[in-house]
């Protein structure tokens, strides 16, 4: 034991002598305090994995916040659920998945010296991550629009004064025109609600989103049936009139609360991911990666796989839920 | 083969390992610039100590006024209740988030770490710095929010409170709160990789000094337990400023959900604050003694054993919160568990004083004190652990005297015995010993008058954090003011001893106290780059190659005996 001991601190002495007198190449990538390149690297993997494991337990809290909450108001899990697009969801659960892929070749370029291949790599990666982004954005203005929002602004009609509602109206109707297939213009009017609080009735009244909307406020009276649909008609009802529901749970806004946290803390680790990426890219092209220094390529890509991860807790968690 | 150089026999050195003696790290290179921007952990350190003693001096000011404001039931200095609030919610914010937590990681193990690992640097020098600057933002943030209207939550800031309260400045503080968790997360991430990585051949981890061990599970509590902490309060932000309604329980929210989330992080954070001074004891304990440690193994155990346990008695602060019986009685269960290898560390400790040739420094006495103040802190716990007197106890004065025990006790009375023991080590200066000891003693002295009279208070149920009180309180009052002003002469003549070690303390030797492990084999200052050649891991904690220096004014590491070093000598035993 001991005689290992002696000579391992000799071979160390050695190093370091080596090292004061530069008589060996000195590799430019292995800062002063570390002996060696395999120990830099094997620091860094092991920093990243602690990193990765404290966003584990940042995001773990709201786990635990989603868990009891839906613990303690199940029906408005599996009732709210339905008001979330499956197939957007679904494309970007495909579109983060392929982006893993592609940072996983980026690394494996970087490890096999192929500068080109990594470069291309990031930048499918990059696009990845913007096309998330685009879709997460089409799918928060289609809730904003249809007020599908967290706390009591959950109660308050969508749009409550007439020039706002015009402008909204025209503003998004192109998105409104390929997310969803209006039916039935009539439907998105918004009925009475004077038996919930918190909402002023005569707001709610003179106001309706889409055809009839615009044309009261174009100066036409409302159409009176809208105010008040039938009740069969309810059940068809487009997720974006929600205030419509008979079935509406109390308390339906925390679904929109921690699903708005967990999604948007998740969008904010998507945009720092981006901006991982982009210094990749800039380090690849300047050409600082090969076969013998790929660490930030390595760690970076650790980091967007575990974002990448956590969208696939998050899709069926919110999602799939029914 | 003994590569560390010894200072050659005869007063000062001219050059230490081959440069000249005036070349270490606070010399090396010169400018304000080269502090803003350094890399080198022990400058990180340094900067840390100076900020955390300057929150240390504000939230000590805050707790004065607290004192000042307690010597008469009703008005006394501020006629504003509301203002009583801001006080203590400024003094426990500072002292746990600005103060405690980082004072022994992040200010004393920056600087010592390495060097007693024997390694160059931490393994992340610019996240080191880093997280100095994140530690600085937090502490900007606190500031602002003083400026914006201040705060009157508690340290704790529970809900509902903490969401409806008018006070303006409740967003910036929990923004720092959030800044400083992210500090410390990273500093502890940077420990956990230095140690496992770039730990030197030789330095086996039963060869760390026990110091090492108790900053290693710091740094495990650090990275598991802070991000807990951080979406607590970046929740509460949101809830505050959109209302998500989820803490809200008129929106179908959980107010002791954010009770659960807030000790998840903030009970581990007591063993953050709690387990490096351990760790300091240790050396200080061990090398006082000039004996070997004793039950080496068990107390770096117990170190990871508190670190596991930690994480798992979180519902004691919720005792009264409605609690199921069921849960409230397996958190008490585990409570008490808690003691087991707290008290295991405490016997080791006294085992490791008998019959060691004990010299009564001014670290050493700063040990004791821990000894005897950690001991009534860790036992009055177990009455807060048990269930029926808890809800007799539960926010009155005994809990504040328990956590100050704890905290102050022992948790800084531990930093600033390592402040003393590392001080030569750290600016090459001793200071006067005979005041240091003294004001330790004030220090001893004052603490117990301020707060022994708090567990008299709380089990007659003076409730914590009131403005007010019944006239009987009274004399107890005025004792435990009278008590913390006492404390306040002690730390001045504290800060006159270690500041006037810069005007007429004599230089440091190497080794002042005998130690063993690695940081007291480099000079004192170290040289910028700690070790110029790999340092020779030894026994840190054997002292028979330990011996006085009458020529060094300090001791002197003699391993000529050691046949790792002198095969001749291995020959020698060999023949026996």
């Amino acid at each position: 034991m001991s005689q290992t001991i002696a000579n391992t601190h000799t071979t160390h002495a050695d190093q370091a002598h080596g090292h004061d007198d530069h008589a060996h190449g000195h590799d430019p990538h292995v800062a002063h305090h570390f002996d060696s390149m395999a120990q830099q690297f094997d620091s860094a993997k092991l920093g990243i994995w602690l990193f990765l494991a404290t966003e584990i337990l940042f995001f773990g809290g709201l786990f635990v916040a989603y868990a009891i909450l839906r613990m303690r108001n199940p029906e408005v899990f599996s009732y709210a659920s339905h008001y979330l697009d499956t197939i957007m969801g679904g494309i970007n659960t495909c579109v983060l998945i392929l982006s893993s892929l592609t940072m996983a070749l980026a690394v494996r370029c970087a490890q096999t010296n192929r500068r080109g291949g990594l470069i291309v790599c990031l930048v499918l990666t990059f696009m990845g991550a913007i096309g998330f982004l685009v879709i997460k954005y089409f799918e928060y203005t289609h809730k904003f629009h249809d007020n599908l929002v967290w706390g009591s602004s959950f109660y308050v009609p969508p749009h409550d004064a007439e020039g706002h509602a015009e402008a909204m109206a025209l503003k998004t109707a192109p998105v409104a025109a390929t997310a969803i297939v209006v039916k039935d213009p009539t439907l998105f009017a918004i009925p009475d609600l004077a038996a919930k609080p918190a909402v002023d009735v005569s707001a709610v009244k003179s106001a309706s989103v889409g055809p009839s909307g615009m044309a009261r406020a174009n100066g036409t009276p409302a159409p009176e049936q809208a105010a008040a649909p039938a009740p069969g008609k309810l059940e068809e009802a487009h997720p974006g009139t929600h205030l419509e529901d008979t079935k509406l749970p109390p308390n339906t806004h925390l679904f929109f609360a921690i699903y708005y946290c967990m999604t948007g803390l998740h969008g904010i680790h998507v945009v720092a991911g981006m901006g991982i990426i982009a210094w990749l890219t800039w380090r690849a092209v300047r050409g600082d990666f090969s076969s013998k220094n790929f660490t930030a390529v390595d760690t970076g890509g650790l980091y967007w796989h575990i974002v990448d991860l956590i969208w696939i807790f998050l899709f069926p968690l919110f999602y799939l839920i029914h | 083969m003994t590569t560390i150089q010894l200072p050659s026999p005869g007063a000062i050195p001219d050059t230490i390992e081959g440069r000249p003696a005036s070349d270490n790290y606070l010399t090396h290179t010169r400018g304000i610039l080269s502090w803003i921007f350094t890399l080198d952990h022990k400058r990180i350190g340094v900067m840390y100590m100076w900020s955390v003693l300057g929150a240390f001096l504000l939230g000590g000011t805050f707790a004065l006024l607290l004192r000042t404001e307690l010597l008469t039931p009703g008005p006394t200095i501020t006629a504003s209740a509301d203002t009583y609030n801001q006080w203590f919610t400024l003094h426990g914010a500072i002292m746990v988030f600005l103060v405690i937590i980082p004072s022994i990681p992040a200010a004393l193990g920056n600087i010592i770490l390495p060097i007693m690992l024997g390694a160059k640097d931490v393994a992340f020098p610019r996240l080191n710095l880093f997280s100095y600057y994140l530690w600085v933002t937090g502490a900007v943030l606190c500031v602002v929010s003083l400026a914006m209207g201040g705060f009157d939550t508690g340290w704790t800031f529970y809900t509902p409170y903490s969401t409806t309260t008018t006070a303006g400045g409740v967003i910036p503080v929990l923004t720092a709160a959030f800044v400083l968790g992210f500090s410390s997360i990273f500093t502890g991430l940077n420990f956990i990789v230095t140690v496992h990585k770039l730990r030197p051949p030789g330095m086996t981890w039963f060869r760390m000094p026990l110091f090492l061990w108790a900053i290693y599970a710091t740094a495990i509590i650090q990275v598991l337990a802070t991000p807990v902490l951080g979406i607590t309060l970046l929740l509460l932000i949101v809830e505050r400023t959109v209302n998500i309604g989820i803490f809200n329980p008129s929106m179908g929210g959980d107010p002791v959900l954010y009770q659960h989330f807030f000790w998840f992080y903030s009970h581990p954070a007591v063993y953050i604050m709690i387990l490096p001074a351990m760790g300091i004891i240790s050396e200080i304990i061990a090398i006082n003694s000039h004996r070997a440690i004793f039950g080496y193994r068990l107390i770096a155990f117990s170190s990871i054993a508190i670190a596991f346990f930690s994480f798992i008695v979180w519902g004691h602060h919720m005792f009264t919160s409605g609690q199921s019986a069921l849960m409230n009685t397996l958190f008490s269960a585990i409570s008490f568990s808690v003691a087991i290898p707290s008290a295991v560390k405490v016997f080791n400790w006294i085992a490791t004083l008998y019959k060691g040739s004990v010299s009564l420094t001014t670290p050493m006495w700063y040990a004791l004190s821990f000894l005897f103040l950690f001991t009534i802190g860790g036992l009055t716990g177990l009455h807060l652990a048990t269930l029926s007197t808890d809800v007799h106890l539960h926010d009155t004065y005994f809990v504040v005297a328990h956590f100050h025990y704890v905290m102050m006790g022992s948790a800084l009375i531990g930093m600033i015995g390592g402040l003393h023991h590392w001080w030569p080590k750290i600016f090459g200066r001793m200071y006067d010993e005979r005041l240091g000891t003294i004001a330790c003693w004030i220090i001893f002295i004052g603490f117990n008058v301020t707060f022994f009279t708090q567990f008299m208070l709380g089990s007659q149920g003076m409730p914590r954090r009131y403005y007010d009180y019944q006239p009987e309180f009274q004399v107890y009052h005025v004792i435990s003011t009278i008590g913390s002003y006492i404390m306040a002469v002690g730390f001045t003549l504290t800060a006159i001893s270690l500041f006037g070690s810069f005007f007429n303390g004599k230089k440091a030797p190497a080794n002042p106290w005998g130690g063993r492990s690695l940081e007291w084999q480099c000079a004192s200052p170290p040289p910028f780059d700690n070790f110029a050649k790999a340092p020779r891991v030894g026994d840190c904690y054997d002292f028979s190659v330990v011996h006085w220096d009458p020529k060094l004014g300090g001791y002197r590491v003699d391993e000529s005996n050691d046949p790792e070093v002198n095969p001749a000598a291995q020959g020698t035993k060999a023949a026996h």
